[in-house]
């Protein structure tokens, strides 16, 4: 093992070489270029075996990635916002084709308007594709949960592809000390693929992927890809438990932060948590009984668990970084579905939408919605939704505006 | 080139392709991809387009003896790439033998070919992968009831050309367009032409690189003709110089089959319904005479090259 400071798209790139990867169909898109080029470099310099193909469309990266594992070698690929959309009928597509590999997503914010910075809505939108979901926020996470990630679709009660997201800018470019296992190590853990029945051979000819007529077949392929995104529940908590036994990092489905002992609790996905964590403490020390909850795996949903963590709680504030127009945080409907109907849900389940292309979400918002919950549960009235966003970045937006239409009068009357 | 075959009765008398695909009766495509794979054979793995074949495999049935994977409409040359890449790297590896080894076929209509997966091909082709593409031409979005494509003939009537000119636009040539990526090879086919079809795909079976396959497809649902005229409709898309059987091989283009003496283009065109409205009621001569203006042109052009 050594410690060594990586960004969190080098600590992906270690991932993947740690995995034993054998095949990267690429395409390049900010803030996921890094992960390549550091992979085709080693590739280049016969560091790793294998090898790296640069496609002409994400579509086509991932309908190569799962064709290839298809054909019964360990696939890994890597991409972000507009191209994960790009490619999203694949997604969808190749799920099914319970082909495992894994994909790294660096979160950003989906245009319109186009942006670099990061949100959750690019990977947001794939949700309901059959692919697992892994959410990171710290840059060890993001190495660790590829092997891991490697584990769990690679299992045979599972079979499924697994996207290992991470926020672009905040994760992607951050350097953070990151532990790198030790390769014999990490190949020990991850093992090799065994692609069972499932390859392209002359001796064993396979079709794959075929039509299927009428609404029973389709009805019974579709639930059991569902059914093994949920068997992946149990495996991942298996395999974590493995991995601390290899490596003494021990994860579990959800991240609980100072939540035993809380009556109020933030829920957030990703690496803005961590700004929650530091809120936390600040809170703490301020006399509120405050926790943090943090769903690492998004798909599978981990829904026993976030009813057991958030039981008896006087008020939880779900924290979306996105936005379902017309509807408000995707996260804040799945918890509230997850704890409907329970007899010790908290009463209060308050929803905020913030950090929308990496519009940071400051300490004293995080202290403001703690006393938002405290008067809501006082009331026992659940405070409306909110959208946060300050007078000060009103004025700067306003501002803009301002340029914008004097720039435009300007330039048709007086020159 | 040497060919094992010379004559009709050289040609594979043992057919691969099972029985009882939901086809239309009289497929030009089904016809083309019989005799196509009785000489590629089953040592192969089809890479799938959405189109009318996306049909041959419906679960838990194939007619293939080799291996079948659907992709995409857009998608299927990525496929490609990924299976033989996949396929490469355990042959250099030692984890699989070379009898394990299998050529990758993309099979998609004028659709997937002529439009929606024409930057996939393209990347194929740039990249250099090692594939055949085998395309069935039927000159239309056919799977969905004949709407006009890329592929669609000037003057045809389709389902979003019914009005009184037919089809404005002209067939895009996908046969120069695979050529100026300067491939392994390139070449037309038509089933009712077998022996210049097989010779084309042992041609193709013994090249390595990007190798494109465009059979047209006579279509009797969405042509407008009788089931048992596609082998005739064939004949005379080659006879009247309309489908000219070539091949793009080492840098240059060669007719193979070149008509002694064209019959005139109206020969084909009268007898297919999505014609029909350039006859009754009564003859488009504009529209007929440029058809055939620009046959002759092409011919004119071929025997000033030769």
């Amino acid at each position: 093992m050594t410690r060594r400071l990586l960004t969190g798209n080098g600590a992906a790139a270690w991932g993947a070489r740690l995995a034993g990867i054998d095949y990267v169909p690429a395409f390049p898109i900010t803030p996921q270029t890094e992960i390549i080029e550091t992979l085709a470099a080693w590739f280049d310099g016969n560091e790793i075996a294998g090898r790296l193909v640069m496609l002409e469309s994400e579509h086509s990266m991932i309908t190569a990635a799962a064709a290839a594992a298809a054909t019964g070698v360990r696939v890994f690929t890597a991409t972000s916002s507009q191209g994960l959309l790009y490619g999203a009928e694949m997604i969808y597509t190749v799920a099914g084709w319970r082909a495992p590999f894994v994909m790294v997503n660096v979160s950003r914010g989906l245009a319109s308007p186009i942006t670099l910075e990061p949100d959750h809505n690019d990977i947001l939108a794939v949700r309901d594709s059959g692919f697992l979901q892994i959410h990171c926020a710290t840059c060890q996470e993001v190495l660790d949960h590829i092997l891991l990630a490697y584990r769990l679709a690679e299992h045979k009660e599972v079979r499924l592809p697994v996207i290992v997201n991470q926020d672009g800018f905040y994760l992607s470019f951050t350097r953070e000390p990151v532990d790198i296992p030790d390769r014999n190590a990490a190949a020990s853990f991850v093992g090799p693929f065994d692609p069972e029945t499932l390859c392209f051979r002359n001796s064993r000819p396979e079709s794959q992927a075929v039509v299927v007529l009428g609404g029973s077949p389709y009805s019974y392929f579709r639930y059991e890809s569902h059914m093994a995104a949920l068997r992946a529940l149990n495996v991942y908590e298996q395999i974590a438990s493995e991995f601390a036994d290899h490596f003494g990092r021990r994860y579990q489905a959800l991240e609980a932060y100072q939540l035993e002992d809380a009556e109020f609790a933030f829920v957030m996905l990703g690496c803005f948590a961590t700004k929650a964590k530091a809120a936390v403490n600040g809170l703490r020390a301020a006399g509120y009984r405050i926790g943090l909850l943090r769903p690492r795996l998004f798909r599978p949903f981990p829904v026993e668990a976030i009813r057991r963590a958030l039981a008896g709680k006087r008020a939880v504030a779900v924290i979306d970084q996105n936005l379902s127009m017309g509807k408000g945080g995707i996260l804040h409907t799945e918890t509230a579905s997850a704890l409907y109907g329970q007899s010790d849900a908290p009463p209060i389940l308050a929803s905020f939408v913030g950090g929308l292309g990496g519009r940071d979400i400051a300490a004293e918002e995080f202290f403001e919605i703690a006393k938002l919950l405290g008067e809501a549960a006082d009331r026992q009235e659940t405070p409306p939704p909110r959208l946060l966003f300050t007078d000060t970045e009103l004025r700067e937006v306003r501002k803009l505006q301002l340029i914008a239409h004097v720039e435009q009068t300007s330039g048709s009357g007086i020159l | 080139m040497s060919t094992v075959y010379e004559r009709m009765k050289d040609l594979p008398s043992t057919h691969l392709l099972g029985t009882g695909t939901p086809m239309c009766a009289g497929c030009g495509g089904l016809e083309a991809l019989h005799e196509i794979y009785d000489v590629l054979g089953g040592k192969t793995v089809f890479v799938n387009a959405a189109g009318c074949m996306t049909l041959l495999s419906v679960y838990p049935f194939t007619p293939f003896r080799g291996s079948w994977l659907y992709t995409s409409m857009a998608s299927a040359p990525a496929g490609a790439q990924g299976v033989r890449d996949a396929l490469d790297i355990l042959l250099e590896q030692g984890r699989i033998g070379v009898e394990e080894n299998l050529e990758a076929i993309v099979l998609s209509g004028d659709g997937a070919a002529y439009g929606m997966g024409l930057s996939a091909t393209s990347g194929a082709i740039e990249r250099n992968l090692n594939f055949i593409y085998l395309c069935y031409d039927n000159e239309g979005y056919g799977n969905t009831g004949q709407q006009y494509s890329g592929a669609t003939p000037h003057g045809a009537q389709t389902a979003t050309s019914r009005g009184f000119a037919g089809y404005a636009g002209y067939k895009k040539d996908l046969f120069s367009i695979w050529a100026a990526h300067k491939p392994a090879y390139v070449a037309t086919v038509i089933g009712a032409e077998p022996l210049d079809l097989a010779r084309k795909i042992e041609t193709a079976k013994n090249l390595r690189g990007p190798r494109l396959i465009l059979a047209l497809a006579p279509c009797p649902t969405g042509w407008g003709f009788d089931p048992s005229q596609t082998v005739e409709i064939g004949r005379l898309a080659v006879h009247t110089g309309l489908w000219p059987l070539k091949e793009y091989l080492d840098g240059k283009v060669a007719h193979t089959k070149v008509p002694s003496k064209r019959e005139p283009v109206e020969e084909y065109l009268k007898r297919q319904g999505r014609f029909s409205h350039l006859f009754v009621p009564e003859r488009k001569e504009d529209v007929l005479a440029d058809i055939q203006a620009r046959v002759d042109a092409y011919w004119q052009a071929v025997e000033t090259r030769a």
